[in-house]
């Protein structure tokens, strides 16, 4: 974490947009990690479905609680980003943001389904197959809205900016290592305080 | 094969059987629909353009959808229904096949009032607008029943049903609008086709999970 903040400010060059670039260092890892996260809830709930791994729910679960941590801190300097270089907070012209903000969407709806049904082996039932119809909606809700953006805007988004020179490159991997571990490090942190709290609740209803 | 199209046909003429004596869902959707379009008309300001109305269309479209798909599992849920449906001896996914194409067939002749009815308030309508509402239906419809069943069972219910289906609504109301106000519309086409298709086999392969423990 610290190499990384380290290698933005003080290693990868200040390029035509100045400081604000550096903001690209933090966005585009979290925006990645968060898709790791959902596609990782998703693996999770795929293995409760096949193969009724017990637990493989509650993982699910943190995964996309912290996919939708990410993906809200994603919209956040997604906006930054947007507001100093294009002047606006929201750009309906920006593919990735529009994406977050539907999948944002799609995965508060699982929280209120989560929390609308009591707990069971059918919630878990309920919540994997949710978790995999989110899976599918990533790559179908891109194209869909790289699709809206040619009757949006008529011009045409092809070229993802200017190649990245190597230190840029290196920062970035970098700088998605470290968010990546962030990630895993809360990950495990969340899934052994709900193991615990499971846990407690049961030695609880045993003693009752 | 030839075993659970019987099935499915059974089930869905039972769905049919029962709105023809109760007619609960068919009235509530046209009625809908076209106050809907009138609300629209309203809401538009005057000198607004034709496109600015094609969106709207797809709107009431969707929300119409959402009417339907609410009632879907009313019989089930409150008479007890959805058990002994588990019990006849047929496929799982029977139930919702047949469940699909029952709200299909409200949601169609809600629509064929309701695109007349467009034509006459706002502008007219041409073929790419009507094949895309019929693609967009099935992808609807299919993706719908899964989660009308989800949220049968949920708590809050007719609540969820909404926050449930909306996000995943965004990809067929971008496939429909710009079906309709694009001259070539193929591409839109051919992205309904696509989700129909994917969220049809995820849905057929899920559905069993939904209503079993």
């Amino acid at each position: 974490m610290t190499a990384s903040i380290a290698l933005i400010f003080f290693y990868a060059p200040v390029d035509a947009d100045g400081l604000n670039q550096k903001i690209f260092y933090f966005h585009v890892p979290i925006a990645l990690t968060s898709y790791a996260c959902f596609g990782w809830g998703a693996v999770k709930a795929f293995q409760h479905l096949w193969k009724r791994r017990p637990g493989a729910d509650l993982e699910s679960y943190v995964a996309i609680h912290q996919g939708v941590i990410f993906g809200a801190l994603t919209l956040v300097t997604g906006s930054i980003w947007a507001r100093v270089r294009w002047g606006h907070w929201w750009t309906w012209g920006d593919e990735q943001l529009v994406l977050f903000l539907v999948l944002f969407l799609f995965y508060c709806a699982y929280f209120m389904l989560r929390y609308s049904v009591d707990p069971g082996p059918q919630r878990a039932n309920l919540c994997a197959v949710y978790a995999l119809f989110g899976v599918v909606l990533i790559p179908i809700s891109f194209l869909a809205i790289r699709l809206a953006n040619s009757y949006i805007h008529p011009t045409v988004f092809t070229s993802d900016g200017p190649q990245m020179a190597t230190s840029q490159l290196a920062t970035f991997c970098v700088a998605w290592a470290a968010i990546l571990s962030l990630a895993y490090f809360l990950y495990r942190f969340e899934l052994a305080g709900k193991r615990l709290d499971a846990d407690l609740k049961e030695l609880r209803e045993l003693l009752a | 094969m030839r075993r659970y199209a019987a099935d499915v046909a059974v089930l869905a003429r039972k769905d049919l059987t029962l709105e023809l004596r109760a007619r609960d869902t068919l009235p509530a959707m046209l009625l809908f629909v076209v106050s809907t379009l009138v609300v629209f008309h309203f809401a538009l300001p005057k000198d607004s353009s034709d496109l600015a109305a094609k969106g709207l269309l797809w709107v009431a479209i969707v929300f119409t959808a959402l009417v339907g798909l609410t009632r879907a599992f009313v019989a089930e849920r409150e008479q007890g229904l959805i058990d002994g449906l588990l019990l006849a001896p047929c496929d799982r996914s029977a139930i919702w096949l047949a469940k699909s194409a029952s709200v299909l067939a409200f949601l169609g002749l809600a629509e064929l009032v309701a695109l007349p009815a467009y034509a006459a308030f706002f502008s007219g309508i041409g073929w790419s607008t009507i094949l895309a509402v019929l693609l967009a239906d099935i992808g609807m419809v299919t993706v719908g029943t899964l989660l009308a069943a989800v949220a049968a069972v949920s708590r809050t219910r007719e609540l969820i049903l909404p926050l449930l289906f909306l996000p995943l609504a965004i990809p067929v109301v971008i496939g429909g609008v710009g079906a309709s106000v694009v001259d070539d519309s193929g591409r839109y086409l051919g992205f309904l086709c696509l989700y129909d298709a994917v969220f049809a086999i995820i849905s057929w392969a899920s559905f069993e999970y939904v209503v079993t423990e």
